[in-house]
């Protein structure tokens, strides 16, 4: 396990350093940096004296190796709106969005394999074909759509729930996490009734039912670890979803995460700061691979050990 | 005892020695997009304890069928319509579900043919040959793992202890095969089904399934059905012989009887499409033709279309189970022409 674990971090140092030199490239393919970086009405001293300060007067490797530098001590400069460090700033408003997608995944994943699995026990009975309705609709409604409506209905009309902010108890999140939850439960849904229809026709099942299992030992002990395979990659693909799409919810519901801090940056030209969050995202994206990783090994030996004879 | 047709097996009757499962017009119907289909049809037949009869046939006969129906593994597609299965003097065709399950390992076991798909791939083999005991012995996990390490002795498996850990990609095909028969003999059942145990396997290796399985049937006197379309595998194996073609029996009897002078049509002819009967350079005969669709089986006899003795009654009328000798039974018209042949 300890040697898959390394092996699987190592083969994602390569595509990492990719996203590390992207970055930097974006910051200077779109042209001078400085323009990126400083307000339209800087004036020409105020550029030179930023572009020699932050080392743009210099060659490129030059700057590169500058740059690798900064990446390491995750030193990314200075907000332009509020002169704070661009790293600090990321690392604190990214814990909001990963308790957001980290609650939402947990539900998500928790509700889609119960949905699911009843779906899947009886293909095209009436509770099947409920829920796959069900799944798709909630796959294809648009969360801003529902954020909207939501905020309308418990917000304004019925004051049941706040329309925004993170301050006070646990009501404050309802409404983002079922916006959240919506798509992915709905995709989640078809994934697992997809996988399970197909684990229950297994061969093993049928073994495990010759020796008097009960019903819900074939389903929750046979079948479901046998499905959990195309689950747990799509659910992995979703929580990147969430990580790095909760711009449109945290911007409605004005929760202070990364999506929100992107969106304020791209507005006001704060490029320190996206370059930080752009970094500290793919860097996410990167380790939940490896989570979803592990978690195939630990449920499948398969994955994990070579084939003996 | 050999087995013996339904009105037979009333006439004769011998409580001392109940027969360990006894099956009476069996009929189990498929439900397809094109309608629905009768794949056995009234199949019947009876084992005793330490005894083995074999369901012969072609694929697509109806044996599995039949097998799946006795155990109550049948897909949902298919539908048991009529007859009765008694084990341990229990129709179990009449039992609840919760009912049946109970019976399901210590009573009635099956070893399926495809033991790669038949384990389940995430689970080491060991906790796959505890459950028996967890599920009906209610033993805890730790007791059941002992008793598993026991039963992977017991077929044969060298280093149990560590092995048990070992998932099933991690065996050969008769080492899988030998866990699964561990498995289906872990309660000592009375009756033990074998769907083709040996298909997928090497033939050294399969010697050594079919060795391995006599000496479980000698040691806990089980009951077994041996569903298979080897010939040699029954003649070496069986006692007791039920031919299957189209869903129905079509010849029953002792396999050394049986094989000696087959009495309908169609045991005859696969006896004649053995290589061993036929001389080199000789064309091996076969049973020309293949068998009909299920959803096209003919009014009267079910092998009047490859038949070499068909005439016009074969068309008109089907022929029923008869006694042909002692506890024989063809299902022709002209088996009496036969046993001159």
């Amino acid at each position: 396990m300890t040697v898959f674990l390394r092996n699987r971090i190592a083969s994602s140092a390569i595509p990492l350093l990719f996203v590390v030199l992207g970055v930097f490239c974006l910051a200077r393919l779109a042209g001078d940096p400085v323009d990126l970086y400083l307000p339209l009405s800087a004036t020409e001293e105020q550029r030179a004296e930023f572009s020699a300060a932050h080392g743009f007067d210099q060659s490129i490797p030059a700057q590169l190796w500058d740059y690798l530098g900064q990446v390491v001590r995750l030193d990314f400069g200075e907000s332009l709106r509020t002169g704070q460090s661009a790293g600090e700033m990321v690392l604190t408003a990214f814990p909001a969005t990963l308790q957001l997608a980290a609650v939402t995944m947990v539900i998500a994943v928790l509700a889609a394999i119960l949905v699911g699995s009843v779906a899947a026990y009886r293909p095209n009975s009436a509770v099947d074909r409920f829920s796959s309705l069900l799944a798709m609709t909630a796959a294809s409604i648009p969360d801003f759509w529902f954020a909207i409506v939501g905020v309308l209905i418990f917000g304004v009309s019925l004051e049941w729930l706040p329309t925004s902010g993170v301050i006070g108890g646990p009501e404050i999140w309802v409404l983002p996490i079922a916006t959240l939850l919506i798509r992915p439960f709905g995709v989640l849904v078809q994934v697992v009734r997809g996988s399970m229809v197909a684990a229950l026709s297994a061969p093993y099942v049928k073994v495990a039912r010759s020796k008097g299992a009960s019903e819900r030992r074939v389903v929750f002990g046979h079948a479901l670890r046998n499905a959990t395979t195309p689950v747990l990659t799509v659910a992995g693909d979703l929580t990147i979803g969430l990580v790095n799409g909760a711009v449109v919810v945290e911007t409605i519901f004005g929760w202070p995460g990364i999506g929100k801090l992107m969106i304020d940056s791209i507005l006001q030209r704060d490029f320190a700061v996206l370059q930080a969050a752009v970094l500290l995202t793919a860097v996410t994206i990167f380790a939940l691979n490896i989570v979803v990783d592990v978690a195939h090994a630990l449920i499948d030996a398969r994955v994990r050990q070579p084939v003996q004879a | 005892m050999p087995a013996s047709t339904e009105t037979e097996t009333r006439a004769e009757e011998r409580p001392a020695d109940d027969p360990a499962l006894e099956v009476r017009g069996l009929c189990v119907d498929l439900h397809t997009a094109a309608g629905t289909v009768r794949a056995v049809d009234h199949v019947g037949f009876t084992v005793r304890r330490g005894r083995t009869l074999a369901l012969l046939g072609e694929s697509g006969c109806g044996k599995s069928m039949t097998a799946q129906a006795i155990v109550g593994l049948l897909d949902p597609v298919a539908e048991v319509t009529g007859g009765s299965v008694t084990v341990a003097g229990t129709d179990v065709l009449r039992l609840s579900p919760g009912k049946r399950r109970k019976l399901a390992g210590p009573v009635l076991s099956i070893v399926f043919q495809d033991a790669l798909t038949a384990l389940n791939p995430v689970q080491p083999v060991g906790r796959q040959l505890a459950e028996p005991f967890r599920i009906h012995r209610g033993l805890s996990r730790r007791a059941a793992r002992e008793k598993a390490i026991e039963l992977m002795a017991s077929v044969g498996i060298p280093e149990p202890r560590q092995r048990a850990r070992s998932y099933p990609h991690q065996f050969s095909g008769g080492m899988r095969q030998r866990l699964l028969i561990a498995m289906a003999v872990a309660l000592e059942p009375d009756v033990l089904l074998a769907d083709e145990p040996t298909t997928a396997l090497d033939v050294t290796v399969q010697a050594q399934i079919m060795r391995l399985l006599r000496d479980l049937q000698t040691e806990h006197r089980l009951a077994v059905v041996l569903i298979t379309h080897d010939l040699a595998v029954v003649a070496q194996r069986a006692d007791d012989v039920a031919v299957m073609y189209a869903g129905n029996v079509v010849e029953t009897g002792p396999v050394r009887e049986v094989f000696a002078a087959p009495r309908h049509p169609y045991t005859r002819g696969l006896l004649d499409s053995v290589p061993e009967h036929a001389r080199r350079g000789e064309r091996l005969p076969a049973v020309p033709g293949s068998p009909p669709e299920l959803s096209a089986i003919p009014a009267g006899c079910v092998f009047q279309a490859r038949c070499p003795l068909a005439r016009e009654r074969c068309v008109t009328e089907r022929p029923v189970l008869a006694p042909v000798g002692a506890g024989r039974s063809a299902a022709c018209h002209f088996s009496e022409e036969l046993a001159h042949a």
